[in-house]
């Protein structure tokens, strides 16, 4: 931290300045190898998008039977990503506001002992594998909450989300958002939590001395500044949410359906999850229509993360 | 006469406040009243929550009656936001409770030690398969993803920096990271079946899908480490006449070792937990296969945990709780060497 890399005095430049002439070879050998990791880089990537595009894209018109009864690609994608982002929206309205409240804990509000090891519970949750979370939401957290599935449905039965019959069980999208919520958690809370960490020092005491009352020099001092940080730790959380596939598909049991409901039997699909449960498929033409549709999420979880990232340029830009 | 005046009440600099110590006064009133409520049946949960939502209305609202409404506010801001971090941290220690108390009592010799071959009905089985297939694929994945991950650091900061092939590295391992799991098994699944034929599932396929996840991971964490590394110690080897190479091998590296090991375990703990890709490329298996290369699937624990819930049965229940505590301890391990690593090798940075 103390020592900043200085781009103008790169030593790096010139490998030829070894007067000896010695260790030239091993220069162009090493040198040789650091280009070729970056270059795979580039390579791996575009065999993503290649061998995805070879093996989906068959997968955009075989024969109707394999599209899990939705007769077209469009008729199986577009509930599928309907679902993925309906979920993944799901969870972060459940995680935003906690996300930043307990950003704000850790560099605003907490004494610096309880700050410290605050910050590394969030971390540990981050460091729980997905599979674990969705154990404990299906055979946990999702029984627990039949009660809640039954008091929603009965008396905000008139809303669209809770209109039906609730869930027996528990294992919901309802259940499963709240699990998701918790997973996506810890990566807005430290993006949040190191651009809150970044308001000027004087800003701060400057509002203060101003008679601001902590909550106003939070409003006036910290939000202002930190806005963009905010929205691209948003943007990453909806991207790891979209992708997300285990917490669903252990949890929510599910259906090919565009539909609000979130406390029934019949939980829309999203596309990882629908994915993830054809593990065992073994049939090409089936095989190539899950591909397509991975395709379709990648393509969809990149187009967010770019989103972010632009909101992150133009915040340092300004 | 007029400085009498300024005395008075209204021109003092100060207002009614609060009596000092006055949330320890409401917290003990609104514990009280969940007692109450506790008292009155209502349940451990109910009585937390009508506790904390009577600190949450009566401190702000003493603030208001006292002082005024701006206190109010302040107040009820830091009761929502020490309130939100009592909810955050319920889960964790739920799963942790969970994990160790439903994982512990199916932890035996037997389990740790059998495979799931031809076990039916309510026969001791065991998860040594999707353990042995657990070390094998994310150490496939670690030695793909290592060597790979460092040298492009090194690239970025030591050769490339600024240029544009550097540029477009960077882009690119931030796209990497945004790569759905899901989508990474996808991908090693399509590549070998176009390379070895239609529906291989095996070990090293979900190595290669978990090192697309792991080495983005370790290209950033060793690049932060290489731009701790002082520019001063790479001039001085450069005045001393030492080749670009030596200086990076034998002093930027090790400098900058202690993070990079810790950045590594890290990549290896969030990779060896993943479920989505090798359920897509390595597959299930319910015997014990300890070849990566050989067109069997190669089951893991991730998705043995899945595969057990989905069971359906008591038992299967049981077996993915047992799994769940083996994933949780092998990521705790990783965790806690990581975090070893990184003390004993603290940057010494010398400033």
């Amino acid at each position: 931290m103390t020592v900043a890399a200085d781009p103008g005095a790169d030593p790096g430049v010139d490998p030829k300045s070894d007067l000896s002439g010695r260790g030239s070879v091993g220069d162009v050998v090493f040198r040789g190898l650091a280009v070729a990791a970056a270059s795979l880089i580039l390579v791996a990537l575009a065999a993503v998008f290649i061998f995805l595009g070879i093996e989906g894209i068959p997968g955009f018109n075989v024969d109707a039977q394999h599209y899990a009864g939705q007769g077209s690609f469009l008729g199986l994608v577009v509930p599928l990503l309907f679902a993925t982002m309906y979920a993944a929206v799901l969870a972060l309205i459940i995680a935003v506001p906690f996300s930043v409240a307990i950003a704000l804990f850790i560099s605003h509000y907490a004494p610096r002992r309880v700050a410290v090891p605050v910050a590394y519970v969030i971390d540990l949750l981050a460091a729980v594998p997905s599979v674990v979370f969705g154990l404990w939401g299906a055979v946990a957290l999702g029984p627990y909450l039949v009660p809640a599935h039954a008091w929603l449905a009965e008396h905000l039965g008139w809303l669209p989300f809770f209109d039906g019959q609730p869930s027996g069980n528990g294992r919901t999208l309802f259940t499963a958002s709240i699990v998701l919520a918790v997973m996506i958690l810890p990566i807005i809370t430290s993006i949040c939590r190191e651009v809150f960490a970044q308001t000027p020092r004087l800003h701060e005491e400057a509002a203060l001395a101003l008679g601001a009352t902590r909550w106003e020099m939070v409003r006036y001092a910290v939000f202002p500044y930190a806005r963009s940080g905010m929205v691209s730790a948003v943007m990453l959380g909806l991207g790891r949410a979209l992708g997300e596939t285990m917490a669903i598909a252990m949890i929510a049991s599910p259906k090919v359906v565009i539909s609000l409901f979130i406390v029934g039997t019949q939980n829309p699909q999203t596309i990882a999850a629908h994915i993830a449960q054809g593990y065992k498929e073994s049939t090409p033409d089936r095989l190539s229509v899950l591909i397509a549709t991975g395709l379709v999420l990648f393509a969809f979880t990149f187009l967010v993360n770019a989103f972010a990232r632009w909101i992150v340029a133009r915040g340092r830009a300004k | 006469m007029s400085n009498i005046d300024l005395s008075n009440e209204e021109t003092t600099l100060s207002h009614a406040t609060l009596p000092r110590g006055a949330q320890w006064l409401v917290g003990v009133a609104a514990i009280a009243l969940g007692g109450l409520a506790l008292v009155l049946g209502m349940g451990i949960v109910g009585a937390v929550v009508i506790g904390v939502l009577a600190f949450l209305i009566g401190y702000p609202l003493w603030a208001l009656l006292v002082e005024n409404r701006r206190s109010a506010t302040d107040k009820l801001i830091t009761g929502l936001v020490w309130t939100a971090f009592g909810i955050a941290v319920i889960p964790l220690i739920w799963l942790v409770y969970m994990v160790v108390a439903r994982g512990a009592s199916v932890i035996s010799p037997e389990f740790l030690t059998y495979s799931m071959r031809s076990v039916t009905g309510d026969e001791q089985g065991g998860l040594y398969h999707a353990l042995m297939g657990t070390l094998i694929v994310t150490g496939i994945a670690a030695l793909i993803s290592i060597p790979i991950g460092i040298m492009t650091a090194i690239y970025l900061i030591e050769y490339g920096k600024g240029n544009r092939l550097a540029k477009a590295i960077t882009f690119l391992v931030d796209v990497m990271t945004g790569i759905p799991s899901i989508v990474a098994g996808l991908f090693a699944f399509a590549l070998f079946t176009l390379l070895v034929g239609p529906g291989t599932r095996f070990g090293f396929g979900g190595g290669v899908a978990l090192s697309l996840l792991m080495i983005p991971t370790v290209v950033r964490s060793t690049e932060e480490m290489l731009k701790l590394v002082p520019d001063d110690l790479r001039e001085a080897a450069y005045a001393l006449g030492v080749p670009k190479w030596r200086t990076i091998t034998r002093m930027v590296l090790p400098t900058a070792i202690g993070g990079i090991v810790t950045g590594v375990v890290l990549a290896i703990s969030r990779v060896i937990g993943e479920t989505a890709p090798l359920l897509v490329a390595s597959g299930f298996n319910p015997n014990m296969n300890s070849n990566a290369f050989d067109d069997s699937p190669m089951m893991t624990v991730p998705v043995f945990i899945f595969t057990q819930l989905s069971e359906a049965t008591a038992k299967g229940v049981s077996y993915a709780w047992g799994g769940a505590l083996v994933l949780f301890v092998l990521v705790m391990v990783l965790n806690l060497i990581a975090r070893i690593v990184g003390t004993i090798f603290a940057p010494k940075t010398g400033r």
